[in-house]
């Protein structure tokens, strides 16, 4: 059996607090990222959904390098990512990349499009410049650019043809995973409409595996196959997009759905309440939390384990 | 026929370039609001809806120019009013709430004392007075422990909790026009949800009415009993909420519905693709010559 494309295994991110108190006494940890485990398949999109702080984005930096996990291991086709053994940055750079959520922000002001997408492909030993010029072009032209747009600067562009810069960025040293961190919510409907269809065709196009972190569930459930729930650093359940958005086990996955302001929702005359049956009950196991109060992050959270409840589909358990 | 609370006719504003030029923002947009409606403007960055409100508020600073029409509010018109007099309706009569109540506080202020002024300034009470006013509001906007948080600064509380101060702060004249600017925009989805409840219930309970403004139709839908959709400077499609998203008449509309991932619109096979307004418009500039407005009163009336 071939390793899976990436393998994040009980990851634990945890940061000193320092908290007041003589000589660092009130020194505290905060557990930001709790055993978190997923793979991630050839080809696959699989989003990880929570509020601000539930330690998606910790999980995400974990991945590209740019936070040292406390404990665990991440693994890309088998190999450690993490910890003694890792490959540096430059080999990690060719297998992950990620794409940022503000346009305006992620892109050198000073450099010219042609610029930041040469600057990898030179420190990656690409330095004929008619194969520069060629893979830049090739890469514009991918995400709906022309090749004239090459030789403008970032204020020169719209928000929407800014975060095509950004995927075209991300994707110039052909990574295998990319990662999408909230990649359409500072954009208008009409342009996020344009990214969302540009990374459905990118990714059916080149092959590539998405691993996107949002709070928008409604992009969720049109761009994923695979969706896990996170609060407050645990995966409170995960499955298949359908699994989650039609059957949704846990209190937190309903109460984040029902969150949504869907129009057709608030609309329905029979009133939104009851979309789902009611929660599912298991004998001899509970819901540690129903996710409307804030457990306390600092202490590591009560025992329990995700638990098979159907095919493709867990949910987070504690023995009763 | 009840006479409507805010009336705007014509409305052309523009931002001026230069002593002849004149860059228009507004370009001619005319809708009522009735005592206690809730009405939604809708639509993207640039398509005039915030410089609308701000209008309302008597807000706009050079070089944002009003270029003619009238603002009436209940048969005033705010355009021809005096500073003074509009300082005394701002806040009082027309209560506006924010994008971002970070900025929108006084950070060096408690929050208790920033609610206790608008009781001092409009309703002229003492401040002891003001302040145990100020702790009731709070109450009424729901955040826990009212009398303890009243002596909290902004920066300790969260961003849910901010904006029910904001909330309070807006309500505490008790308004005849609440003006909400994207008020949720920078809210996580469930404390999005908890802060649209909050509006549309205190609102609904004094008999408020609301001017909502926001790019996400969602949140229109959820509050809104009318909705005005405006693209470029124009007022494009105006009808019940529930008619807009049942039956969308101008083409801009229809592409802004179909731009949007909804819930429980996937299908079992693959991932389809949104509409993208731009194909199916092919000169976005002949867009606002083309206007509908569904000719409905906001009783259901034909008329």
């Amino acid at each position: 059996m071939t390793a899976p494309l990436l393998q994040v295994d009980d990851l634990h991110v945890r940061f000193p607090i320092s908290g007041g108190g003589l000589l660092g006494t009130g020194k505290r940890v905060l557990h930001a990222v709790n055993g978190i485990s997923f793979e991630l398949a050839k080809g696959e999109c699989l989003s990880i959904v929570g509020e601000s702080g539930c330690g998606k984005s910790t999980t995400a930096l974990s991945i590209l390098g740019l936070q040292t996990p406390s404990e665990g291991m991440i693994r890309y086709r088998g190999q450690p990512l993490t910890g003694p053994g890792a490959p540096g940055r430059m080999e990690r750079a060719k297998a992950v990349q990620m794409v940022f959520q503000d346009p305006y922000a992620s892109l050198n002001p000073r450099q010219s499009v042609r610029t930041s997408l040469a600057a990898p492909l030179r420190l990656h030993g690409v330095t004929a410049a008619s194969e520069i010029e060629g893979r830049i072009e090739a890469m514009l032209k991918n995400v709906g650019l022309t090749p004239e747009q090459a030789a403008r600067y970032p204020h020169e562009f719209s928000g929407g043809q800014r975060q095509r810069i950004g995927i075209a960025r991300a994707l110039i040293l052909e990574p295998e995973i990319v990662l999408l961190d909230e990649p359409v919510s500072a954009l208008d409907v009409s342009i996020r409409a344009q990214i969302i269809n540009l990374l459905l065709d990118l990714q059916e196009k080149l092959g590539l595996s998405y691993l996107m972190i949002s709070h928008d569930l409604s992009v969720v459930e049109h761009m994923s196959d695979r969706v896990l729930v996170m609060y407050f650093g645990e995966v409170v359940e995960e499955g298949g997009w359908r699994n989650i958005f039609e059957a949704p086990a846990h209190p937190y996955t309903r109460r984040l759905i029902a969150a949504i302001p869907d129009p057709a929702a608030a609309l329905d005359p029979t009133g939104k309440q009851d979309r789902f049956a009611d929660l599912p009950q298991f004998t001899g196991r509970r819901f540690v939390s129903d996710g409307s109060t804030s457990p306390d992050v600092f202490t590591a959270p009560a025992l329990s384990e995700l638990v098979e409840i159907g095919e493709n589909h867990r949910v987070r358990l504690a023995s009763a | 026929m009840t006479a409507p609370l805010l009336d705007i006719r014509d409305l052309r504003l523009g931002v001026a370039i230069n002593r002849s030029t004149h860059h228009p923002l507004l370009k001619g947009v005319s809708f009522q609001i009735m005592p206690g409606e809730a009405y939604g403007l809708v639509g993207e960055s640039g398509s005039g809806k915030s410089v609308t409100s701000l209008a309302v508020m008597g807000l706009l600073k050079k070089p944002l120019a009003i270029a003619g029409g009238e603002i009436l509010f209940k048969g005033q018109n705010l355009l021809a009013l005096p500073k003074r007099e509009m300082r005394r309706l701002r806040g009082n009569r027309i209560a506006m709430i924010f994008q971002e109540p970070m900025t929108a506080l006084n950070p060096l202020s408690t929050v208790g004392r920033q609610i206790a002024e608008m009781f001092v300034l409009h309703q002229s009470k003492s401040w002891g007075e003001a302040e145990k006013l100020a702790v009731e509001a709070l109450g009424n906007v729901r955040v826990p422990n009212p009398d303890r948080r009243a002596k909290n600064y902004p920066h300790q509380m969260s961003g849910g909790l901010r904006q029910r101060v904001m909330i309070a702060m807006a309500l505490a004249c008790d308004p005849d026009l609440l003006i909400a600017d994207e008020p949720t925009t920078a809210l996580d989805v469930t404390v999005q949800a908890e802060v649209l409840r909050l509006i549309k219930e205190l609102c609904a309970a004094r008999g408020t009415a609301v001017l909502f403004i926001s790019h996400d139709l969602g949140v229109i839908a959820s509050v809104c009993q009318r909705v005005g959709v405006m693209y470029s400077g124009c007022l494009v499609e105006e009808n019940e909420t529930r008619l807009l998203f049942a039956d969308p008449k101008h083409d801009y509309t229809r592409g802004l519905l179909g731009a949007l991932p909804r819930l429980g619109s996937r299908s079992e096979h693959g991932r389809q693709r949104l509409v993208d307004i731009d194909s199916i418009i092919a000169d976005r500039s002949k867009l606002t010559e083309t206007r509908f407005i569904a000719p409905r009163g906001p009783e259901g009336s034909q008329p």
